[in-house]
């Protein structure tokens, strides 16, 4: 389209722009709006007549990932004035792909919740329903995503950062593989958990992003030396004879029959592409959330920890040097932010460190295990995204318990480190969207993006669009 | 009667490693900089950086595992030590803590009732932290990052150490592997090296350890002996008048040459250990652990015990000589010369020693080569110059490194071993001293040195001692 000279990088940014100003107000997806500096850089990249994948794309980025010279907020007080030094190793991958950064999206601080809420800025809404919560914590991209504000956005995902808010707002997000993306600028929350993935409106664009952004980076240890495949290359749409597991513990009491009713649609419409459908068990399930919240609050405990007040953004001064970061930290973090601290100091104190965060990491391994069991007997596992759809704003920010049970169906996959994707599979009688969870073996987002996308070419949700 | 008190000294010594890098970012390591210009965004602990392992901090490590006889551990793993301090950028220090990388080690040391191994628990890599610094009449303090992330090993003893003196032989010893490994330069008073020790009390010949304290800030190797020494009577002192020693730590206090407490136990951190996510376990290949093992050198205990046989050089001498690599070689490379080791390690460790500290240089830095003190010692044997010239001569070549013939003949100081000149002399100092004559022939006999004294003056010291002793000796006998 660009390279075809239909329209000008400038047009298209500013296309986005324009849609941004008309209903960023509504959604409230952004924290930042960069268009200066998007500017600038179309007009470097104009000099260059390019073949590159993301030549003149506009995009959004979390705000949680560094964008060297463009604020990065992690949506928190603590850090409402930090513009990073450098550059995360994705958005240096998509500045090389030519991207063009249109801002920087809000979410939970630090990306601690699922519903955008513990934002410290803003709210963000839900494009289908303004007083639902998009999810979270990528809300801001995924609201972004459906409200056209923007092509495609990258999120992060911890504990299904990405899928639940793709899941709420009828988007497509992808986590891949622990490692198979750099998590160097991602500002840590739970390190052994998180990764960056894209939340994008279809699989192909899903397929895309995931090319440019993955790979080794010897600058994250953790990084995997795995070969890339080629991942849109990859969506042939055929699905025939391939093994698609069905455990039974996410079909539970606790999942919404509206949301159970459109999932077990979806696997009959793959049945019907030719896939086998196989029953299997996932035994640990039901041990995922407290497993992930100790694990997850101990290491943000750490990760926070640098959030001091001594060398970058706020500082609120005392008397004494205890005093400094009492005041720093009491002021900069949010309840929620606060809550997760104090819960992973304590799961790490001594006394307490082997019958939490050892006895979580030993549990830990049960999760893998059911995985590697698991896809042992089957090519994809498919799953709801989300127990429900959408929820009101405000309806569980007084029950974090509640909140924290939200995210069933997608801590496991972070646990045992696989890839899975959300895709739209339905709609809710209040006509809220609903995901479809489609999880891989270890480095199988090839597979993964094909069966999404076998589904997607077979079905009409991604075209209806929230009327925002 | 109630039984005698005996130490248990434990230490904790931290190693800079000599690498040119951070343990985790590319940054510089070295000293002395502006505040703050070896650091980048991974070492000052910005948002979402990561560490990522210098290789070159593991080998150095492992060597000195190896050297000190360790095991290596095939899979070992960072951890997270949380504490805030200014100091520490992320708000955690990344150490290790179950699983480091070597343990159950032994040095030998040569103490007063002979050779003994003091084990040693573990060796663990971690990164330094930083410096607050305090100047000037502000109500804030300022932090100097370019410490951080200076990789460090930590040294953990058993609590084997019996006295003050075997504290600072280990310290000693272990300073004296590490630069033979060339891995850390060793300068307690810069603090590349830093030690902390453990001491308690008990009842001699008991199996249990008593109460410890911690002493921290002991930066010198003279500290070493008089902190432990302190704080071994302090607790005696506590114990014998019915008091009890309390787990704290306390900081050597070099003015008052004393320890003070620091904090108690109850105000010990919690440091809530945990594997750092961030990074992947080590895991050490048996090929790569052995071709670290053929690149260790030949180490001080070797050499001492080769000297000894090869060189036929005393324990004392040996020690002396092996203590520092680079005088090991400059002495091999001396006898090589064709000096003798025995007259060769006198001179080395007598006057050269003397010279080096003085003036505080290293043995290569100084002008003094080994051919230099080869030449000088032969023309010592052939009666070319006396040894107390000698002496005078190498101080020159100290200065100026030149060849002792030069200097000898500029000077105008070969000696005079001419008898017949020396007899001449000698009777005229005996016609001058007619008083001293007749005491030393009255029997005080010490005046002898008196009339060597004469002659050596009236040459400037050029005349043959031997030739001089022989003809005053001679002539005072046959005037009698």
């Amino acid at each position: 389209m660009i390279t075809g000279k239909e329209v000008s990088l400038k047009e298209l940014s500013s296309a986005f722009f324009e849609r941004i100003d008309k209903v960023d107000d509504k959604t409230c997806a952004f924290v930042t709006v960069s268009k200066d500096y998007a500017f600038k850089r179309i007009d470097v990249l104009s000099k260059e007549r390019s073949e590159n994948p993301l030549y003149g794309i506009p995009l959004a980025v979390k705000d949680n990932i560094c964008t060297k010279g463009i604020k990065t907020t992690c949506s928190s007080k603590i850090l409402e004035d930090f513009i990073p030094p450098y550059e995360s190793t994705v958005t240096e991958k998509l500045l090389n792909a030519g991207y063009v950064l249109l801002g920087k999206t809000n979410l939970d601080e630090f990306a601690m919740g699922s519903s955008t809420e513990s934002s410290a800025f803003r709210i963000t809404k839900n494009p289908w329903s303004p007083d639902r919560t998009p999810g979270g914590s990528s809300g801001g991209s995924a609201a972004a995503v459906a409200a056209d504000e923007c092509i495609a956005a990258l999120g992060s995902d911890t504990g299904g950062s990405i899928r639940q808010p793709a899941s709420y707002c009828g988007v497509v997000g992808l986590k891949p593989t622990y490692g198979r993306v750099s998590r160097y600028g991602l500002v840590a929350f739970a390190s052994s958990l998180d990764q960056i993935g894209p939340i994008t409106k279809n699989v192909r664009d899903s397929a895309l992003l995931l090319q440019v952004i993955s790979g080794h980076d010897k600058r994250d240890s953790t990084s995997a030396l795995e070969s890339l495949p080629d991942f849109t290359g990859s969506l042939t749409g055929d699905i025939k004879g391939v093994k698609f597991g069905i455990p039974e513990e996410y079909f539970t009491e606790g999942i919404d029959s509206e949301v159970k009713e459109c999932v077990k649609n979806a696997v009959k419409k793959i049945e019907s592409l030719g896939a086998e459908i196989v029953e299997i068990n996932l035994p640990h399930t039901e041990y995922a959330v407290a497993t992930y919240y100790i694990l997850a609050t101990s290491e943000a405990s750490s990760n926070l920890a640098r959030y001091d007040g001594v060398k970058y953004g706020l500082r609120v001064s005392g008397k004494e040097l205890s005093d400094m970061y009492l005041n720093t930290r009491a002021r900069g973090f949010g309840t929620e932010v606060k809550r997760r601290i104090m819960l992973g100091t304590y799961a790490l104190s001594s006394g307490y460190y082997d019958a939490y965060y050892k006895k979580a990491q030993q549990a830990r391994t049960l999760f893998i295990k059911d995985f590697k069991e698991a896809f042992k007997k089957v090519d994809i596992i498919i799953t709801p995204t989300t127990p429900d759809t959408a929820f009101k704003i405000g309806e569980k920010t007084e029950d974090p318990l509640l909140m924290y049970l939200n995210d069933i169906c997608t801590l496991s996959v972070n646990l045992a480190g696989v890839p899975a994707i959300s895709i739209p599979c339905g709609f809710d009688s209040a006509g809220m969207p609903v995901g479809l969870q489609i999880i891989g073996n270890y480095f199988a987002e090839d597979r993964i993006l094909n069966a999404a996308y076998a589904y997607e070419q077979s079905v009409e949700w991604s075209k209806r669009r929230p009327a925002i | 009667m109630k039984r005698k008190l005996e130490a248990v000294i434990g230490l904790e010594i931290h190693a800079q490693m000599k690498t040119d890098t951070k343990i985790f970012c590319g940054c510089s390591t070295e000293f002395g900089s502006k505040p703050n210009t070896q650091t980048c965004p991974v070492c000052t602990g910005l948002p979402g950086v990561l560490p990522v392992l210098n290789k070159k901090a593991l080998e150095f490590i492992i060597k000195a595992g190896l050297a000190m006889n360790c095991n290596i551990a095939r899979n070992s793993r960072f951890a997270r030590k949380n504490y805030f301090y200014p100091d520490l950028p992320k708000g955690y220090q990344i150490s290790q803590y179950e699983l480091p990388i070597c343990e159950y080690g032994y040095v030998t040391i040569e103490s007063e009732t002979g050779e003994k191994r003091i084990g040693i628990t573990r060796i663990h890599m971690e990164e330094d932290a930083g410096k607050n610094i305090h100047e000037g009449a502000h109500e804030y303090s300022f932090v100097d990052l370019n410490r951080t992330g200076v990789p460090l090993m930590e040294i953990v003893t058993e609590p084997e150490i019996a006295t003050s003196g075997e504290a600072a032989d280990f310290m000693r010893k272990l300073r004296s592997i590490l630069r033979y490994l060339d891995v850390c330069d060793g300068n307690l008073e810069q603090g590349s090296l830093r030690c902390d020790a453990n001491v308690s009390v008990r009842p001699e010949g008991s199996n249990q350890l008593g109460v410890k304290a911690e002493i921290k800030n002991i930066n010198s190797f003279r500290f070493v002996e008089r902190a432990i020494e302190y704080e071994i009577k302090r607790q005696i002192d506590l114990v014998e008048s019915g008091g009890a020693v309390i787990q704290e730590t306390r900081l050597w206090n070099s003015v008052t040459n004393t320890t003070e407490s620091m904090r108690s136990k109850e105000e010990a951190h919690d440091y809530r250990y945990f594997p750092d996510p961030d990074l992947v376990p080590v895991m050490m290949a048996d090929e790569e652990v052995e071709r670290i093992r053929q690149s260790i050198p030949e180490l001080p205990d070797e050499k001492r015990t080769r000297f000894i046989s090869e060189y036929a050089l005393s324990e004392q001498d040996a020690d002396m000589i092996v203590a520092e690599k680079r005088t090991s070689q400059w002495f091999e490379e001396a006898v090589k010369l064709g000096g003798k080791p025995k007259v060769l390690c006198n001179w080395m460790t007598g006057e050269f020693t003397r010279l080096l500290n003085d003036k505080s240089i290293d043995i290569d830095d100084s002008k003094v080569k080994p051919h230099h003190l080869c030449d000088l010692l032969t023309l010592i044997d052939k009666g070319t110059i006396s040894v107390k010239i000698a002496k005078t001569v190498f101080e020159e070549i100290f200065e100026i490194g030149r060849m002792a013939e030069e200097i000898i003949k500029d000077k105008g100081l070969i000696q005079i071993s001419d008898s017949e000149e020396i007899e001449a002399l000698i009777d005229e100092i005996i016609s001058k001293n007619p008083d001293e004559v007749n005491r030393f022939k009255a029997g005080e006999n010490k005046l002898m040195g008196f009339f060597v004294g004469q002659a050596m003056k009236a040459t400037k010291g050029k005349a043959n001692p031997k030739v001089v002793n022989e003809i005053i000796g001679k002539k005072l006998s046959s005037q009698a």
